[in-house]
């Protein structure tokens, strides 16, 4: 019983020191919009000359909610969608009120409660990052209709038809063969030296996202040096530093002169620097981890979609229920090439590549450079909608071609082939 | 902590001085005593300084770290779950669960049977009850297949926890690494059968049967976490009852502080190992039902998020009593929302908020031992002479 009050007690404590705190809030309210800017962060305190030069007036009933899996302070993944809402933020000229951020959400009910939390503070838009918060954002979507809720690498939109319940991704499997080129490089610089053509990737799920980056990136590979092979091992987690460096030690001690990674943490990076093994990298630039190692990074800026959905919502415009950026659009980016690192020549090899690509001249799956049981491909059966029934219906393999991301088909990639040349079994 | 040392005082009376037998000894500055009893107002006293220093501790580091007004700050923590409604709904379903877990480790704790196994237990409860409507979630009724679900749920934890009790009682191992392994064998096991259901190998599962509700709990009061709430109610009531009244909480009580006194008086202490770590099971087993078929609807190997080994926590700093359970789990819940809000609300990375919640916890945990010992210090007169 003293244990009941004693708690109880401390409870009112907070409550009502927490009470006093409200009524200072309330009465300083006008006060706390011009001290925002100092209280928030540095870096993304410096919008206030433009908020003054009049921003579009109909932003101003804009407020965005924005779903994190993990803390952006040390997921680079995560980190990749805030760094990409501050710059909106700041283009934009939102006040720091109208962009609200809540990290460590997990891929479960929590997230629809966050979701609806956020509607009733008075969002219009909410923006959840993760693969797993799909099918909540979903049963928030039905019960707010007004509300736009979007989702990063979703597969469901197309299916589920709610008119406010959207999906993004980008073609980032064209970054990732660009990326395979800096890596073909440097590996065709390794091969003169002496070693073996075998590269390594470290990759969070045998899932479609993952084996569709690895494979354009293998590509990139290979349009470089033809003898190439790789070995694939699976984290079976999106993020867990200490598995992502071990897996990245056990592909460098089976002889992989070369890594590269799809999981979210720093864990691969920091192995390659530790061992001197030459690393290409995803979501940010991780020249800071390795400064004699990493390479280049590809990665998605989410930035272009923001704008895009807020400046449709803005004008009580409609917009695409499933959207994939392209290079066109400026979401598939590469990071900074690190020159120290880097063979002579790779900056050229990645802007012709780029340009083909753009043409329309190159096809990073273009059936003529891969081979599955040794046979090219002429029709592919993909499971591009996403019934939750796990059966392939679509042929994705047109004019020659696979069409990944394709307009017609669906944002998140699809491509699932084991390719000759990749092992994943290890 | 503080109640493993309550449990035995002797290396603290072995830290104060031996009666002055040599005139010449100096004594230390301060030595620590037992305190036989502690008045119920100074008991408040202390707990209430305690929060009071927390705050104040917090209030200093905060604004140290970040410059904030320390009270926006408490008043965000204070909105993250009273601000809105379903912020409160919320609130009471975390705390419900985080409460039935904590209920489930009580009487294996009050048995000294450490049962840090309840992370598994409720992931194998989720798991078997997830596969039945998995498996047969459309072809049976939706309250039948609860039912069949809920017996799963049950039955699993039961044997979860019931294979460490079995392996003590017969070979006397060690339970608390045991229960312990069991955790990452239930881990191991969720991923294996969600990369089984989910062929596309992306590892997540997602809401089950989202579209027919089927193996669903009702919404009742047109809320859906209500049922949730109300069932742990109810089993808060009975725990209460049967760890102070019934027989069995007697021989539970009587086999965690002395087993041979236990013998001596005749009860089976094997027996009753084995039926309460059982029963410890079978509640986290419910837990793991409720979160899906009341909550999450979903099964993955973080749906426990933790709770497991909180709720040892809640147990152990209500001192077993179920009620004050209710208060320390909804403490502890209320210190998380509050620190998720103040991330959110001034953009802070969610370290500095654990910081925060971390302070007030150890400051509350903390003046337990300040309520069990007294600090005596060297008195001034004799050291004069």
């Amino acid at each position: 019983m003293k244990k009941f009050i004693a708690v109880l007690l401390s409870l009112a404590m907070i409550l009502s020191l927490a009470a006093c705190g409200s009524k200072d809030e309330t009465t300083k309210a006008p006060d706390t919009t011009t001290k925002a800017p100092e209280t928030t962060k540095a870096a993304e305190s410096t919008n206030a000359p433009e908020s003054t030069q009049a921003p579009a007036a109909d932003l101003s009933s804009i407020k965005v909610g924005f779903i994190f899996l993990h803390d952006p302070a040390s997921s680079t993944y995560d980190n990749n969608f805030y760094q990409a809402a501050l710059q909106v933020q700041k283009e934009l000229g939102l006040k720091d009120d109208q962009f609200i951020f809540k990290w460590n959400v997990p891929e479960g009910s929590e997230c629809q409660d966050t979701a609806e939390e956020m509607a009733d503070a008075g969002c219009n838009i909410v923006i959840a990052d993760s693969f797993g918060h799909e099918t909540y954002m979903i049963e928030a979507a039905k019960n707010y209709p007004n509300v736009q809720f979007c989702h990063a690498t979703g597969t469901q939109s197309r299916t589920v038809n709610i008119p406010n319940y959207h999906n993004a991704f980008a073609s980032i499997y064209e970054g990732r063969y660009l990326a395979g080129i800096a890596a073909g490089m440097k590996l065709a610089e390794l091969v003169k030296a002496g070693a073996a053509p075998k590269v390594g990737y470290v990759g969070a799920f045998p899932y479609a996202e993952v084996v569709s980056g690895y494979t354009s990136f293998f590509l990139g590979v290979r349009s470089i040096v033809p003898e190439a092979t790789m070995d694939v091992i699976y984290t079976g987690s999106w993020f867990d530093i200490a598995l992502e460096k071990e897996a990245a030690l056990k592909l460098i001690g089976d002889g992989c002169v070369l890594l590269s990674q799809h999981a979210d943490s720093e864990g691969a990076p920091k192995a390659c620097e530790e061992k001197g093994v030459p690393d290409v990298a995803y979501n940010v630039s991780t020249i800071n981890i390795g400064p004699n190692t990493a390479i280049i990074s590809s990665k998605i800026n989410w930035a272009p979609y923001y704008k895009m959905v807020i400046e449709a919502v803005a004008k009580g415009e409609s917009f695409a229920t499933d959207w994939c950026g392209t290079m066109a659009t400026g979401s598939v980016e590469l990071t900074e090439l690190n020159e120290k690192v880097a063979a002579p020549g790779t900056k050229e090899a990645i802007e012709k590549a780029m340009a083909e690509l753009k043409a329309g001249t190159l096809k990073v799956f273009d059936t003529k450079n891969w081979t599955k049981d040794g046979q090219h491909l002429t029709e592919y059966l993909a499971d591009v909608q996403d019934m939750g029934d796990f059966k392939p219906e679509t042929n994705v393999i047109i004019d020659g071609a696979f069409i990944e991301s394709g307009e017609q088909f669906r944002s998140a990639p699809y491509f699932d082939i084991r390719i000759d040349g990749i092992d994943d079994n290890k | 902590m503080s109640d493993l040392k309550n449990m035995d005082p002797a290396p603290e009376k072995a830290a104060a001085p031996a009666p002055a037998a040599e005139e010449k000894i100096r004594e230390p500055l301060f030595h620590i005593v037992k305190r036989a009893d502690i008045p119920k107002l100074k008991a408040w006293g202390i707990r209430f300084i305690a929060i009071l220093l927390a705050l104040l501790v917090n209030a200093l580091i905060i604004h140290w770290l970040t410059g904030l007004n320390p009270l926006a700050v408490y008043k965000s923590m204070f909105d993250g779950s009273f601000s809105t409604k379903r912020k409160f709904w919320v609130l009471l379903q975390n705390t419900a669960m985080l409460l039935c877990i904590a209920l489930a480790v009580t009487p294996a704790f009050k048995m000294r049977f450490w049962n840090l196994g309840a992370e598994g237990q409720v992931l194998i409860g989720a798991l078997s009850s997830g596969a039945l409507m998995f498996y047969i979630g459309d072809k049976l009724p939706s309250g039948l297949l609860i039912l069949l679900m809920l017996g799963a749920a049950l039955l699993s934890g039961i044997v979860w926890a019931g294979i460490p009790a079995l392996f003590k009682a017969r070979f006397g191992t060690n339970e608390t690494l045991f229960t312990l392994m069991m955790n990452y064998v239930a881990i191991q096991l969720v991923n294996t059968m969600i990369a089984i259901w989910v062929p596309s190998g992306s590892g997540v599962l997602g809401i089950m049967n989202s579209k027919s509700n089927n193996g669903w709990l009702p919404t009742i009061f047109g809320q859906k976490y209500a049922l949730n709430i109300i069932v742990v109610g109810l089993l808060t009531v009975f725990m209460y009852v049967y760890l102070k009244y019934s027989k069995h909480g007697y021989e539970i009580a009587v086999v965690g502080e002395s087993e041979n006194t236990a013998r001596y008086i005749g009860i089976n202490v094997r027996k009753v190992i084995i039926r309460t770590a059982a029963l410890s099971g079978c509640l986290a087993g419910l837990a793991g039902f409720l979160l899906m078929a009341g909550s999450a609807h979903t099964v993955s190997s973080t749906l426990a998020g933790g709770n497991g080994f909180t709720a040892v926590l809640v147990s152990w700093l209500a001192k077993f009593n179920p009620f004050v359970m209710i208060l320390t789990s909804l403490l502890i819940e209320f210190l998380q929302k509050g620190a998720g809000e103040i991330a959110q609300a001034f953009r802070l990375s969610s370290d500095i908020a654990d910081i925060a919640t971390g302070i007030i916890l150890f400051f509350i945990i903390g003046c337990e031992f300040f309520l069990n010992y007294r600090i005596m210090f060297r008195h001034k007169g004799k050291e004069g002479k």
